[in-house]
């Protein structure tokens, strides 16, 4: 590809970040010194092209190294990866993760999403505007860190040769203040065991989870054996059988899923293990990675095995790195055993909401912008690389062993007859003891919510940001598909954030269309102006006390059909869900 | 080609091939939207090769480049084709039914070993062998070439070469195949196709044959005229030297600036009786004329047609008036003949067309108002049913053959005429550049933010070597003459080769150093091979 | 000289029903191609015949029976026994507010006459929004040839596809940033003579809004002699190399003031080079001399 590049040369340590991924450069035409037979020969075309997937590893080895992404880094990185420029940058500047301009080595990531709202993060931020200056220098609003647990939440990160990054829980001012003026770290942030168990969780504690012997010892990877036994028609039969539905959030039939990859003519397969849970209020997955990592592999080299998968991928959101650090481990050490069959890799995911849509993640992948793509046609068919691909949640793929081990039928006696097995719902908010808790199928709310200690409840948003609203008097509903569905909700990801009575919903409700405006791709009319006109409309009507707002109520409920209507993704079909039962179950503006 | 003179394929076909070789052709820049075609294809999974001693963007597009040693196509091509010969890869059956001389050329080829390949291109062996059999494998491939191929001493072996290979591996006559020399400018293949070469009438119609002579004779009145070939332009220029020729007619060209020697062609012209120029331009060559007839624009100021390297002819329109005293080609020419006393009327652009359709069967299916509705047709189309031919030579593929079949001829490598010594240690090439075109006499009228201005590209190791800086003003010298020319350095070129345009000529004479040894056969210079030097400006005292 | 066609491999006919009337087009098409086969007129504008179909605009949405969202005719293949409205309540309701979240934010003022005939039958109000953030800024003039007006993009893609693998390949824009804030930019957003643009001018080619523009034609506009109803356009072959690229001369008072070239001819698909595109100042300059 002719390339042109006129920002001037990357700094040593800049191509030395990039060589760090990708060894140093080959010839002088892929960005290296002229050797002697760069003067008669040159191997590029399609196999330098093809390197495009490799372009988010890079900028993050750039942005852990430097800091920023400069014009000279993103340049030699292109011609690595023969990449044009502009492409790049649109590419770079579609993540929130990478920098643009240097901010320095230091960055505090503070989550000031809905849960750590209501645990105290906006003072914890309006306090670092007043001592240590606005965001966007050396710290950051950040959404949702999936650190609901132990909110308010923050991440921090020092780039340089040895990038340290570390994610903090119930962080105070004093903490962040500290960080910022240069302070040591504080520890850790704590990992709460689960709250309610099911068959799922049941390992979690009960092994090391660096450790596969440790996980072999409590049954490890005998579903894979049990699954090569009978062979995939045979597991995809049970999985069919289980009538499990996905648990990321869309809830399509997964059996049905495995059935079209698997009978997918074109070649090769690919295997998505979703794990980019962004969804404000959910950390299911997160805990499930850190702390039954092996189960996750396990589950994927089931799925990979049942669908004829040659390669697969897990898509972990940046902000997880000690799930990231846990699932490469349990990669390397199962792969080292000879227990898997295929090549599984982590990729990191770069600080947007929208790349847990399975075809933007797809374009992550690709080192794309992470843009979600029209279906049809649907991923089964042509996914990843244009292939035929099997995009499935972590929670998804790990419900796979007790599928495998106990049989379609034995699953689908839990729960309720349309919604089978137990589910992970993530409790935040305004509770005595928030966390994870598996419960089945068709459990009501209100049970959950007892379990986890709830009073004076002024609302429940179930599902988070994409999901709605609950009051008080509808926290009977049974949690399954079909329970929240008649109420016109939904079980979304299993997120259930509680808001007490002295929660301030006018500002929740801002705080989610802030985050749609925020996260939108910006590809599609309805979603790209919708979220911002909501925003602004919502702005307009709770800074208006009082005062006829029908019409703007109007232009929201307009906006909001054509959203839901008319956008390519989920994104923007969900992205008023929230607002609109608030205004209308809640009631807001009239409070 | 084995008798028409035009590429085999359509631009369509580089979309659906599956290898693409670039030879001597940097269409990314020169012929841009050719190359859309080319990127379809490569985006549809086409291989793409780049044969040319420079690194051009077309060759940045390249699965893989090969870059040769300026002028030694000839030996890459026959070690391509010894590879595939003795990879079992000739097509025996094609080669058996449509094919003569085969015999001859597998013995000049079994000379040029891979070893020998390497030493005579500079190109890696393993590298040779890979792209011959990709090429001798691949079901559909193409080759495409420009002057790379044709501005040498040799231009008409170079093609042989290239042609043989098609021929040895069936690669030419069917969907996706085929052999396109890409033309230059909008209407070369136009200018051939209406007789404008020494040897042809319209249609590519053979001048000497007596049938065709009589037809065309018979058509015009009995009128008379030569029935031997006449000269080309180099030989128009010998011609002068000798004496011979001492008047000259010239109708849109410009060899004042175009001609590779350039200091010899100026004096040539300056040597005439009588110099008539015709063009749209008071060029460097119009102003060395006794006469000049300014003329209109023939793709925006008149009527008629011109044909692409699809071998597509196409309308062009009168969309402008022409400025005061500028007349249309037809018309002047007219009036020219009225005062050497053949009346021909004021014939429209359409009816010279039709008469032309009357006597070139190539042609006798292009009826203006077919052209308009088919947004051109491709020759040949003999009758007003005719489609067009989307690719010639299918007949090589009838059983048995259709027509004469094709001959390879043995060529032999031959290095450029200007050899490289001590003394002029530089290979210096040349060619354009996206945005210029020519002797820039019409490019120059506008302005372009990729244009720089004329230099001398050189490698960065080359600058060190011969201790000058980028941008730095040097003396350019050849066997011929001397330039001063600004530097500035080009990775993309290795250490020993240079890169310059002729886009400005009142700038940087780049002709000045140009050598013109010339093809006997097709009467083109060696633009892409001239030894020189480079020489430090000493400071002014 | 034989004469070899390459045709085709024979395509079949598939039948769905639009609207209530039933329709046969080839296996392949979109819902648009069915939708103009029987002149139902479908808004568009991020689509163009020599582009991939993109459907990001969401303009042209109709309702397909069994589908819980509405779907892009510009992109959704036919598939037998579907059943399409193209004005139904809802599509009426997107498409609207399609043209009005765009006409809220971008100034279409110089869009085509048809996209001000679809505001209207859409009833349009794009100021009923009231005071809200726009993407107006300074127009970027730093070239010669051809300026670009953010103000007016619609972020269609258009121009990213024709300088990217539709056409050009050349990749000097691309979209950039996200959101409400994402935005046309060369990398890095440095001016075109700093980016990779190599100015062919294909983007302006298939600009619907007037954001890229000839500067010919800005200026004129500027100066206020720009007028369409006194240009004609004339079609002719390009004087530069041998490829034959076909113009279309768009001449008022005997002066090219713009040059495009036909979508749907073999040789460009509507795509051109800089000489082709923008190289023809050669014959007027003569005229004035």
């Amino acid at each position: 590809m002719d390339i042109r590049t006129t920002g001037g040369p990357a700094t040593a340590e800049e191509m030395a970040a990039v060589d760090s991924l990708l060894g140093p450069a080959d010839s002088l035409w892929s960005g290296g010194e002229r050797r002697p037979a760069d003067d008669h020969v040159a191997y590029g075309g399609r196999s330098r092209r093809s390197q495009r997937h490799l372009l988010l590893p890079v900028l993050h080895a750039i942005q852990d190294r430097i800091g920023w992404v400069s014009r000279g880094a993103l340049e030699y990185a292109c011609r690595r990866l023969s990449i044009p420029p502009a492409e790049a940058f649109g590419v770079v500047s579609f993540y929130a993760r990478f920098a643009l301009h240097d901010r320095g080595p230091l960055a505090l990531h503070v989550c000031d999403d809905v849960a750590c709202k209501c645990a105290g993060a906006d003072e914890i931020c309006a306090r670092l505007e007043s001592t240590v200056g606005p965001a966007g220098g050396a710290w950051h609003r950040s959404a949702c860190l999936g650190l609901c647990d132990v909110a308010p939440a923050a991440l921090v990160e020092r780039s340089g040769a040895a990038h340290e990054e570390r994610q903090l829980g119930s962080i105070t001012f004093e903490e962040a203040d500290g960080i910022l003026r240069g302070g040591a770290w504080p520890r850790e942030a704590a990992r709460p065991m689960p709250r309610q168990r099911g068959r799922m969780l049941r390992r979690i504690g009960e092994y090391d989870p660096d450790s596969l012997d440790g996980y072999l010892s409590v049954g490890g990877f005998e579903a894979l054996a049990r699954a090569r036994d009978v062979g995939a028609e045979a597991v995809i039969r049970e999985v069919t059988d289980a009538r499990l539905l996905g648990r990321g959030g869309a809830a399509f039939p997964t059996g049905r899923k495995w059935e079209s990859v698997a009978k997918a003519v074109a070649r090769p397969h690919y295997l998505v293990c979703n794990a980019d849970e962004s969804e404000p209020g959910t950390f299911k997955d997160r805990v499930l990675m850190e702390s039954d990592p092996f189960a996750v592999v396990e589950g994927m080299a089931i799925a990979a095995f049942a669908t004829g998968c040659d390669k697969g991928f897990v898509y972990i959101r940046t902000e997880y790195p000690l799930a990231r650090k846990r699932i490469e481990n349990a990669i390397a050490q199962t792969s080292a055993r000879g227990l898997l069959d295929i090549d599984i890799e982590v990729r990191r995911g770069a600080g947007v909401y929208i790349c847990g849509e399975e075809t933007a993640l797809f374009n992550s992948i690709e080192g794309k912008r992470g843009e979600p793509r029209n279906k049809p046609p649907f991923p089964v068919e042509v996914g990843l690389f244009g292939k035929p691909t099997l995009p499935n949640n972590v929670e998804t793929l790990v419900n796979m062993l007790d599928i495998v081990v106990g049989g379609g039928a034995a699953f689908v006696s839990i729960g309720t007859k349309d919604s089978s097995g137990t589910r992970q719902f993530c409790v935040s908010g305004d509770v005595e003891r928030p966390g994870l808790y598996e419960v089945a199928m068709g459990t009501p709310l209100r049970a959950l919510l007892d379990m986890a200690g709830s009073h004076k409840l002024q609302a429940v948003l179930l599902g988070g940001a994409a999901g709605s609203f609950l009051t008080p008097e509808q926290v009977d509903v049974p949690l399954s598909f079909e329970g929240t569905r008649a109420i016109g909700a939904t079980l979304g990801s299993g997120a259930v954030i509680v808001f007490g009575e002295t929660a301030d919903m006018k500002q929740v409700l801002l705080r989610i269309a802030r985050f749609f405006r925020d996260e939108s791709c910006g590809q599609c009319v309805p979603c790209r102006v919708g979220t911002k006109r909501q925003e602004e409309i919502l702005e307009r009507m709770l800074a208006s006390h009082g005062g006829d707002s029908r019409a703007d109520v109007m232009l929201l409920s307009d906006i909001a059909q054509a959203m839901r209507d008319a956008s390519i993704c989920g994104l923007g079909q969900t992205a008023a869900s929230a607002i609109a039962s608030g205004l209308t179950q809640l009631k807001v503006l009239n409070g | 080609m084995f008798g028409a003179g035009g590429g085999t394929s359509s631009y369509r076909e580089a979309e659906e091939t599956e290898l693409i070789i670039l030879w001597g052709s940097n269409a990314r820049e020169t012929h841009p939207i050719f190359f859309h075609h080319v990127l379809k294809g490569v985006r549809s999974g086409a291989r793409l090769i780049a044969v040319d001693p420079r690194r051009t963007s077309s060759a940045e597009w390249a699965d893989v480049w090969l870059g040769l040693d300026v002028g030694s196509d000839i030996a890459l091509a026959n070690a391509m084709a010894r590879e595939i010969i003795h990879a079992g890869l000739a097509n025996m059956e094609f080669i058996a039914g449509a094919t003569t001389g085969f015999e001859d050329f597998a013995r000049c080829v079994e000379a040029y070993t891979l070893e020998r390949g390497e030493a005579d291109t500079g190109i890696p062996a393993a590298a040779i062998k890979d792209v011959a059999l990709s090429y001798g494998r691949a079901d559909r491939a193409m080759i495409c070439w420009t002057l790379g191929i044709t501005e040498h001493h040799n231009a008409v072996d170079n093609v042989l070469a290239l042609i043989n290979l098609a021929l040895l591996t069936g690669k030419v006559g069917r969907y996706g195949c085929g052999l396109n020399p890409l033309r230059g400018q909008n209407n070369v293949q136009g200018g051939g196709d209406m007789g404008a070469i020494p040897a042809r009438l319209p249609g590519f119609q053979d001048l000497e044959v007596p049938e065709i002579h009589e037809k065309f004779a018979t058509a015009w009145g009995g009128a008379q005229f030569p029935d031997r070939k006449g000269w080309h332009l180099s030989e128009m220029f010998e011609a002068m030297d000798r004496g011979e020729l001492r008047s000259v007619y010239i109708v849109g060209e410009n060899p004042a600036r175009s001609e590779a020697d350039q200091t010899r062609a100026v004096r040539l012209l300056r040597g005439l009786e009588h110099l008539v120029v015709q063009d749209i331009f008071l060029t460097q060559t119009a102003e060395l004329a006794h006469v000049v007839l300014p003329a209109a624009a023939g793709w925006a100021e008149s009527e008629g047609t011109v044909t692409n390297s699809e071998r597509r002819v196409q309308r062009v329109r009168r969309a402008l008036e022409p400025p005061a005293g500028a007349r249309d080609d037809v018309d002047i020419i007219c009036d020219l003949a009225r005062r050497l006393g053949a009346d021909w009327g004021h014939p429209t652009a359409e009816q010279v067309w039709d008469e032309c359709r009357s006597l070139s069967p190539m042609h006798a299916g292009m009826a203006y108002r077919r052209l308009d509705e088919m947004g051109g047709i491709q020759w040949p189309c003999p009758d007003e049913s005719h489609p067009g031919t989307q690719f010639l030579h299918g007949r090589l593929w009838e059983d048995p053959v259709g027509g004469p079949r094709a001959p390879f001829f043995a060529v032999e490598n031959d290095p450029p005429v200007d050899r490289l010594t001590e003394e002029f240690p530089i290979r210096l090439t040349t060619g354009r550049r996206l945005d210029s075109f020519n002797t820039g006499v019409q490019t120059g009228e506008y302005t372009s933010p990729l244009r720089r201005g004329e230099a001398l590209l050189i490698s960065p190791e080359d600058g060190r070597r011969y201790g000058v800086e980028d941008g730095e003003s040097v003396l350019a010298t050849s066997r011929r003459g001397s330039v001063e020319v600004p530097v500035r350095f080009e990775p993309t070129l290795r250490p020993g080769l240079a890169f310059m345009t002729l886009h400005f000529p009142d700038q940087v004479a780049t002709n000045v150093l140009t050598i013109d040894a010339t093809d006997p056969k097709s009467g083109t210079a060696e633009f892409k091979a001239s030894a020189i030097r480079i020489d430090k400006i000493p400071a002014a005292v | 000289m034989a004469d070899a066609v390459f045709v085709g491999m024979p395509k079949r006919m598939v039948g769905l029903s639009i609207d209530g009337r039933d329709v046969e087009v080839v296996e392949g098409s979109t819902i648009l191609d069915a939708c103009r086969r029987m002149a139902i007129d479908t808004p568009t504008l991020c689509q163009l015949d020599n582009l991939t179909p993109i459907n990001v605009c969401r303009v042209c949405v109709v309702e397909l029976e069994g589908s819980r969202v509405l779907v892009p005719a510009c992109s959704r293949k036919v598939e037998a026994g579907m059943k399409v409205r193209t004005d139904s309540k809802r599509v009426r309701h997107s498409r609207r507010l399609v043209l009005e979240l765009l006409g809220s934010s971008v100034d279409m003022s110089l869009c085509s006459p048809e996209v001000r005939g679809w505001m209207a039958r859409y009833g349009a109000e794009p100021d009923r929004f009231g005071a809200v953030a726009t993407v107006a800024q300074p127009v970027k003039v730093d070239n010669d040839l051809y300026v670009r007006d953010y103000s007016r993009c619609i972020l269609c893609y258009k121009c990213v596809e024709a300088c990217g693998v539709d056409a050009q390949n050349t990749f000097a824009i691309g979209v950039a940033g996200r959101g409400f804030d994402a935005h046309i930019s060369t990398e890095f957003d440095v001016g075109l003579p700093d980016s990779a643009c190599v100015y062919c001018g294909n983007c302006i080619g298939v600009c619907p809004t007037g954001a890229l523009m000839f500067k010919s034609e800005h200026d004129m506009r500027a100066a206020g002699t720009w007028d369409e109803s006194a240009q004609n356009v004339t079609e002719t072959v390009c004087p530069y190399c041998g490829v034959g690229c076909m113009l279309e001369l768009h001449v008022q008072d005997n002066t090219i003031v713009k040059v495009t070239s036909p979508l749907d001819h073999s040789v460009t698909a509507g795509h051109l080079c800089v000489k082709g595109r923008f190289g023809f100042e050669f014959v007027q300059r003569r005229r004035g001399e």
